[in-house]
């Protein structure tokens, strides 16, 4: 019986196969090559006979000219991101909750999704069109209402807005699918007996829909606050100029010019490896503060 | 009593009329740009940039898109990410569905641990420079093969795809198939995988749209153009005509003859990157109302497990 059970079970560890054998080769594999940040590594030599240089990396990379800006425009961009695009989704699943026109409500979640799924770089395109000095949209409108037009592009101080504001124009809608999810499972009872105590929408939205809200706004809080370093650098990058770079030049990105572009793989490394040490303390971080103020918490 | 009542009754109105005052003009936000876009590739040029056109084509043309058929790098493109969409995407699914029904199987044993060994890969990676020695000692930089196999499986749609088969699936049926004498791989292939048409198609959409848009990994991966995606062409096109525009205003030191061609680059540019744009995105655009039900249901399920 006990061997019966053994063959059985074997095909399920050969359906598994290919998606282990690609994890160990090609995730796991590269992770202890992460010590080249403390060598000098060379090609010649590989990961393991280049030579052991300490904390050199790091200390360049702290008394480097770039530390501070990448490091400041880096949380610039993911507190903003997050200060500003966080509440959005939620605001819109609570708005669009209260709409009982079941045609419109259809409607508008399939337009708002919509942007969700257009490429990082048409939507970089499409707001460099927009935004641009002479022909875009925007400052055509801007002038023709009598202002001097601003270029958003080239103006380091403007970078951050175009940032954040092009990545909540597409990851709103998307985004509150699951406040939206959420909402339509509140208790009908709840809100039937809000009604015959008279109470106003903004009330039932104040007292019911908003704490219904509350643990999955926690979890999603401390995921995003763990990632509050890592700007990705797909747009980043797409947005990228010679003369906004003091205001857009983040790790990611710095990661991606000094390793990848001028092959200083060890310096390279090490910045990468600061930014995740750093996440995971703030990942930590979160979730204890979470876990002792709202008994929420991710583990 | 009653007077509390009508009041509330007229605050509630007030609030709903400004409820669809902000979403309607969330609607015009979103669908603005957009609409933009398809109507500036059909409409001449200089318009377009003096202006004129806000919403609706002006000097209707299709200039832009004649210039966009012979531009053959964009096509040798569109043929490059059409590949790799659909051969990256059956990868994707063949690695991940039976790995998640695998997964789903309560009797597994060891599927904690193989869990954990998942789970890991979405909180820790080497990085980007490892990665990319990993590749190099694989000999696998610029080939088709890194970009089709580069995420294979995504941890998080293996644990929406076991999600559904854990929930969604009877297990009843599946125990009936072994009493008629199925082995574990025929409960995949006969039984469970023809009554899961959901989460396939949900599947095939996220790993679809994602093969669709990237152009990371390409970039960082390949050199030769020949093996290029649409969206790092697609990139060229867009940023180019802004690059000669920041060269002409930083009055950068460029002979007269580099001037005209950055120019003119710059109006072929300008010609055809609406045009591209819509081109790029027709295949969404035809598809996505169609599939849009299907793309909630994913987060939906994954939503269940969190």
């Amino acid at each position: 019986m006990r061997k019966k059970r053994y063959l059985k079970g074997w095909r399920l560890y050969v359906m598994c196969l290919p998606a282990i054998l690609y994890y160990l080769l090609f995730v796991y594999k590269p992770m202890p090559s992460i010590i080249i940040a403390f060598k000098d590594f060379s090609m010649r030599l590989g990961v393991w006979g280049s030579e052991w240089v300490g904390l050199a990396n790091f200390q360049r990379l702290f008394q480097s000219y770039w530390f501070p800006i990448i490091l400041k425009n880096t949380l610039t961009l993911s507190l903003l991101a997050l200060i500003i695009g966080f509440p959005i989704p939620i605001l819109l699943a609570l708005l669009l909750n209260e709409v009982s026109n079941g045609r419109f409500r259809k409607i508008f979640q399939t337009v708002s999704y919509a942007p969700h799924f257009i490429s990082v770089v048409v939507l970089c395109g499409m707001f460099t069109m927009f935004l641009s000095p002479s022909s875009g949209i925007v400052n055509i409108l801007i002038t023709k209402l009598g202002g001097t037009p601003v270029n958003f592009l080239q103006e380091s101080g403007m970078f951050k807005w175009v940032y954040v504001l092009s990545g909540i124009w597409q990851g709103m809608g998307w985004s509150s699918i699951i406040y939206f999810a959420t909402l339509s499972g509140v208790d009908k009872a709840l809100i039937e007996a809000a009604d015959i105590d008279g109470a106003t929408r903004l009330q039932k939205i104040r007292y019911i829909n908003i704490p219904v809200l509350l643990p999955t706004i926690l979890i999603l809080l401390i995921l995003q606050c763990g990632n509050l370093l890592s700007v990705g650098y797909e747009k980043v990058y797409l947005l990228q100029n010679a003369t906004n770079l003091s205001a857009s030049e983040v790790i990611s990105t710095y990661v991606y010019k000094t390793g990848l572009t001028q092959s200083d793989f060890s310096f390279a490394t090490a910045v990468g490896l600061f930014n995740s040490v750093i996440n995971t303390v703030i990942l930590v971080c979160a979730n204890t503060i979470s876990k002792v103020t709202a008994r929420t918490s991710l583990f | 009593m009653k007077k509390e009542r009508v009041n509330s009754g007229l605050s509630d109105k007030i609030f709903m009329v400004a409820v669809y005052v902000i979403l309607l003009l969330l609607l015009a936000i979103f669908l603005y740009p957009i609409l933009f876009v398809i109507s500036a590739s059909v409409s001449d040029p200089k318009a377009v940039s003096g202006g004129q056109m806000l919403l609706f084509p002006v000097g209707f043309t299709l200039d832009g898109y004649q210039y966009l058929l012979q531009y053959k790098e964009i096509w040798i493109g569109y043929a490059n990410t059409l590949f790799y969409t659909v051969g990256g995407t059956l990868l994707n699914l063949a690695v991940t569905l039976p790995c998640a029904y695998a997964m789903s199987r309560r009797d597994m044993r060891g599927r904690k641990g193989l869990m954990i060994f998942f789970m890991i890969t979405m909180y820790f990676s080497g990085g980007l420079i490892p990665g990319y020695l990993n590749v190099k000692s694989f000999g696998l930089l610029d080939t088709r093969t890194i970009i089709l196999i580069s995420g294979l499986m995504s941890t998080y749609n293996m644990i929406v795809a076991r999600t559904y088969f854990a929930t969604s699936i009877p297990y009843e049926i599946q125990e009936a198939a072994v009493i008629d004498g199925c082995n574990d791989f025929q409960i995949f292939s006969r039984i469970v995988f023809p009554i899961s048409k959901a989460i396939t198609v949900v599947m095939l959409l996220y790993y679809g749209v994602g093969h669709w848009n990237s152009y990371c990994e390409s970039m960082i991966y390949l050199d030769d153009r020949s093996k290029f995606p649409l969206q790092l062409f697609l990139r060229e096109i867009l940023t180019k005509s802004q690059f000669a525009q920041t060269a002409m205003m930083d009055g950068d030191s460029y002979s007269a003859e580099q001037m005209m061609a950055l120019i003119r680059q710059s109006e072929t540019a300008n010609m055809i990157k609406y045009g591209v744009i819509v081109v790029s995105v027709i295949p969404m655009l035809v598809l996505y109302p169609f599939l849009q039900k299907y793309f909630e249901k994913g987060v939906m399920i994954g939503s269940v497990k969190g």
